[in-house]
């Protein structure tokens, strides 16, 4: 057995000693008798060599693809190898919520760093520093927008399931949530115009959306802004690199999934949720934000801040129950954009572009059936008649992970800057044999 | 300096692989005006820059870390390594079942391990940090009252030593939140708790070893009170450590827990995160556990969901990496390592208590032990000499120790909370005695000094005021 405590039986010895205990029991002397639990069931310890072969194992029995056209909200990038070695920096992976600010200045001005970085990339007049991923960014944010008066949080069919149902657990009991009607994957303009009443809170729909399409988010930010109703926006953040923003769109809050900023797929965590909001909007922000100011003798000084909103102050009256966040995957992301920088992100989503759209025409040439619902970013949707299991299985048989399925017929694809023209010539001369 | 303060047009740290196939262009009307203005520096610039804020930055593998309630533990290497094999970490959330078999053992045994030292019947992994388990476990216990109590039950108990995220968490998951006062010993009042529970009482909420450090001996009589009237209990992990292995709060008849695997377990808190906050409950909740579950029939491993569950809390199955972690060190530890290394989290404690108590004031039980914490109030020094638990806070910085948790909990003045942890040795706490008692010694001798520290840090006591009144959260 290996062990972290670095006591020897001497130690042990003085210290009961000075603490006038006879045996480590003794201490427990608070504790009635009849609480003790019996031995744990469970194995003995291992040294260091047997975990590390028992988790080699386990590591082992699953499959790591070659090449990867699945995306679904996870995506494959490229992470570059700078990202890992600083960000696995020990002083940044081992420290606590930097309560203390004279211990943690490095820490507090990479929130800050990312807190603009996120900023600039959606346009968008604050940001927190972190919750836990896409998909409670887009709870919290509907939480954001009730109150007494609107309730109704109103989503449009083409978000991430896993988002869906993370908006309805946390809208229960405070309010209800809609899901819009659609009949051509993307939100209908008059059918979000129905469902809008005097009680609605906000709107939510995904840039791109589940399925891949870019959504007309400037026209629903426009209706929305002339009835008062707030616009949440939850956004891929690489797409933002070129995608009209979620200001440009009139969004009041714009959050979304940050895996795709230098975060490995890791069979989905940790993630990190990004969350942003417009300057009206923040005091109602939940989570971690970090603020610059001076410090006793005028240097400049970063802490966290705004902390009235929060459970540690507030406890029953607070807005947000946040506490551990994602930090370190919020500290990635920094370096990641750091890393790319302003046109190495857009080298990013112009390659996913341009090599999702060949893979779609290339698909449509070898007559697999694409479905048009207008523009997209990386991720499309084809149709293989009761075929969709087979698909994945044949590429599967040459190491391609296929995209997702969706049901017995569609399939949803991604492409991103990991993969080669001959890798997807490859995918649709076998998708292709079931068209 | 901040990064953006270093860039030049032009640099570049990383290229992008050009693809070989003909570029898309969208019309102009779905694209943004102009480029998100981010960092252009080169990989040496920007090797240097964070290399030098890790410099402004103290984690456990630097120093003494004693914050309480946070159980800054040793985080061991071996389980990096682990975290770092390709075969968990480039593997898709979406992949098929018969992919990914090692990744749902993986769950699954550390579900099986974690009911074995909570008195548990079943786990979820799903929730990404302590506070979300709480929110979590309480949606829990609304779907139960919501198919089996008579009355709508409403309320939730908080003791007033409670952590700030258990009244919180009960905000956000609906509920009113009723605070219990603490009796003489620090413990849950017996009759003021029995005024409060009624036929609409949802669960208290509870933490025991309490936040003050001491293990709540009344606990059976509570769970009693709490039962009896059709309520039920919810136990805060957070303070598992000096137990684990010794003591189950399934015994102590707590029907449902959250932990902090990033505390107990020993995963690096990252500087603030991700944590990750499981869920264990009695046989009576589990069927509204969020979904997926992961199930075993006969050697294979499926992902199961339930209608009955409460849905999901986030994407995907929860913080997995972070899973892994703890699964490595609780197989790591076993069946004795766990129960001894609580043991030694709770000599720890008791040995720096013992020896700071020779000048400060400790809280403390009848039996004057401590479990893996407790808390010194300063309120006398702050009378004698002017020197604040801030203050005292603050000179530890100068002696290269992390200070402890200022100001919690509320009910105790002047409060600083040590938690040390089993992975600290004997010198290091001799190292933090002698420290906490020169600075006794400076409070009296010079205060000013006291006042002004940290003295050797890199800023000193910025201005939180300023800062929440006109909040710069962002670089122009």
């Amino acid at each position: 057995m290996s062990t972290y405590f670095p006591h020897t039986q001497k130690d042990i010895d003085e210290m009961l000693k000075a603490c006038n205990a006879s045996s480590l029991d003794d201490l427990y002397a608070d504790v009635p008798k009849d609480l003790f639990a019996k031995k744990l069931n469970i194995p003995e310890g291992k040294t260091e060599q047997e975990i590390l072969d028992q988790f080699e194992e386990l590591a082992s029995k699953n499959v790591v693809y070659k090449t990867i056209l699945k995306g679904a909200g996870s995506y494959h990038h490229y992470i570059p190898p700078v990202v890992k070695a600083l960000s696995s920096k020990a002083e940044f992976v081992t420290a606590y919520t930097p309560y203390q600010a004279e211990m943690s200045q490095g820490i507090l001005k990479i929130f800050f760093e990312y807190q603009t970085m996120i900023c600039n990339l959606l346009e968008m007049d604050v940001s927190n520093a972190s919750v836990y991923n896409g998909s409670s960014a887009a709870a919290e944010a509907a939480i954001m927008c009730i109150d007494r008066k609107r309730k109704k949080v109103i989503v449009a069919n083409e978000i991430k399931p896993d988002t869906l149902k993370t908006i309805k657990t946390y809208v229960d009991g405070h309010g209800e949530v809609v899901v819009l009607e659609t009949e051509d994957g993307k939100v209908d303009i008059q059918n979000l115009e129905k469902e809008l009443s005097d009680d609605t809170a906000c709107v939510y729909l995904e840039q791109p959306n589940y399925f891949g399409s870019i959504e007309d988010a400037k026209k629903v930010g426009d209706i929305l802004k002339e009835k008062g109703i707030k616009f949440v926006m939850g956004v891929n953040p690489i797409a933002m690199a070129i995608l009209k923003t979620p200001r440009e769109c009139g969004a009041d809050i714009a959050v979304g999934e940050g895996q795709p900023l230098g975060m490995p797929l890791s069979f989905g965590g940790p993630y990190l949720g990004f969350m942003t909001c417009l300057e009206k909007e923040v005091r109602k922000m939940p989570g971690r934000i970090v603020g610059k100011t001076k410090d006793a003798e005028g240097n400049d000084a970063y802490v966290l801040t705004l902390q009235a909103r929060e459970q540690h102050i507030r406890r029953e009256r607070a807005l947000s129950n946040i506490c551990s966040n994602q930090a370190l995957c919020a500290l990635t992301a920094t370096i990641y954009l750091a890393a790319l920088g302003k046109e190495g992100l857009k080298d990013v989503a112009n390659a996913c572009v341009d090599l999702s759209h060949y893979f779609a025409s290339e698909l449509k040439k070898a007559n697999v059936c694409v479905v048009d619902k207008g523009e997209f970013f990386h991720e499309f949707v084809t149709i293989t008649k009761s075929r969709a299991r087979d698909v994945l299985k044949a590429l599967k048989e040459e190491n391609i992970l296929g995209g997702h399925l969706l049901d017995n017929d569609e399939i949803l694809w991604c492409t991103t800057e990991m993969v080669d023209k001959k890798d997807l010539d490859k995918a649709v001369e076998i998708i292709s044999r079931f068209a | 300096m901040l990064i953006f303060e270093k860039t030049k047009k032009g640099r570049k740290c990383v290229d992008i692989k050009k693809p070989e196939v003909e570029k898309y262009n969208f019309d102009s009307s779905f694209l943004r005006e102009n480029d998100a203005n981010l960092p252009e520096a080169a990989e040496i610039d920007l090797v240097r820059h964070y290399s030098n804020y890790a410099g402004e930055a103290k984690g456990v593998d630097n120093v003494f870390y004693p914050l309480g309630s946070c159980t800054m533990k040793y985080n061991p290497k071996l389980n990096e390594e682990v975290a770092s094999l390709k075969g968990f970490n480039a593997i898709h959330p979406l992949q098929d079942e018969v992919d990914v078999q090692g990744a749902l053992e993986v769950m699954y045994t550390l579900s099986e391990r974690l009911k074995e030292i909570t008195g548990m019947d079943a786990v979820s992994l799903q929730p990404f940090a302590g506070a979300q388990g709480e929110y979590s476990a309480l949606k829990l216990i609304e779907a139960y009252h919501k198919e089996n109590s008579k009355t709508p039950r409403t309320k939730i108990i908080v003791p007033d030593s409670a952590h700030g995220t258990n009244p919180a968490s009960a905000r956000l998951a609906g509920y009113e939140v009723l605070n219990v006062k603490s009796n003489s010993e620090y413990g849950v009042d017996l009759d003021e708790l029995k005024k409060v529970v009624g036929d609409d009482t949802a669960a208290l909420m509870l933490t025991n070893p309490t936040t003050l450090g001491l293990f709540e001996k009344n606990i059976k009589k509570i769970a009693k009170i709490v039962h009896d009237l059709g309520g039920l209990l919810y136990y805060d992990g957070a303070n598992l450590n000096p137990i684990m292995g010794v003591v189950r709060p399934g015994d102590m008849g707590f029907d449902v827990v959250h932990l902090n695997l990033h505390k107990t377990f020993s995963t690096p808190h990252g500087g603030g995160g991700p944590g990750s906050g499981p869920i264990g409950c009695k046989e009576l909740l589990s069927k509204y556990l969020p979904n997926p579950k992961v199930v075993k029939v006969g050697n294979e491993y499926f992902f199961n969901s339930y209608e009955s569950s409460i849905g999901k809390v986030g994407s995907f199955y929860g913080n997995f990496l972070v899973c892994l972690r703890a699964l490595a060190y609780i197989e790591t530890l076993g069946s004795d390592g766990i129960p001894q290394s609580a043991k030694l989290a709770v000599l720890n404690a008791n040995y720096l208590k013992h020896n700071l108590e020779t000048k400060y004031k400790a809280i403390n039980s009848k039996s004057k032990y401590c479990m893996h914490e407790f808390v010194l109030s300063l309120e006398d020094l702050k009378k004698e000499t002017g020197v604040s638990g801030m203050d005292v806070a603050k000179c530890l910085i100068d002696k290269n120790i992390h200070p402890p948790t200022m100001y919690f909990p509320l009910i105790v003045q002047e409060a600083l909370m040590f938690e040390p942890t089993e992975t600290e040795s004997k010198e290091t706490l001799d190292y933090a005695i002698n420290s906490m008692l020169e600075i006794y010694e400076l409070a009296h001798s010079n205060p000013e000094y006291c006042h002004d520290a940290p003295h050797n840090a890199i800023i000193k006591r910025p201005d939180e005021t300023t800062a929440a009144r006109n909040p710069i959260l962002k670089h122009i």
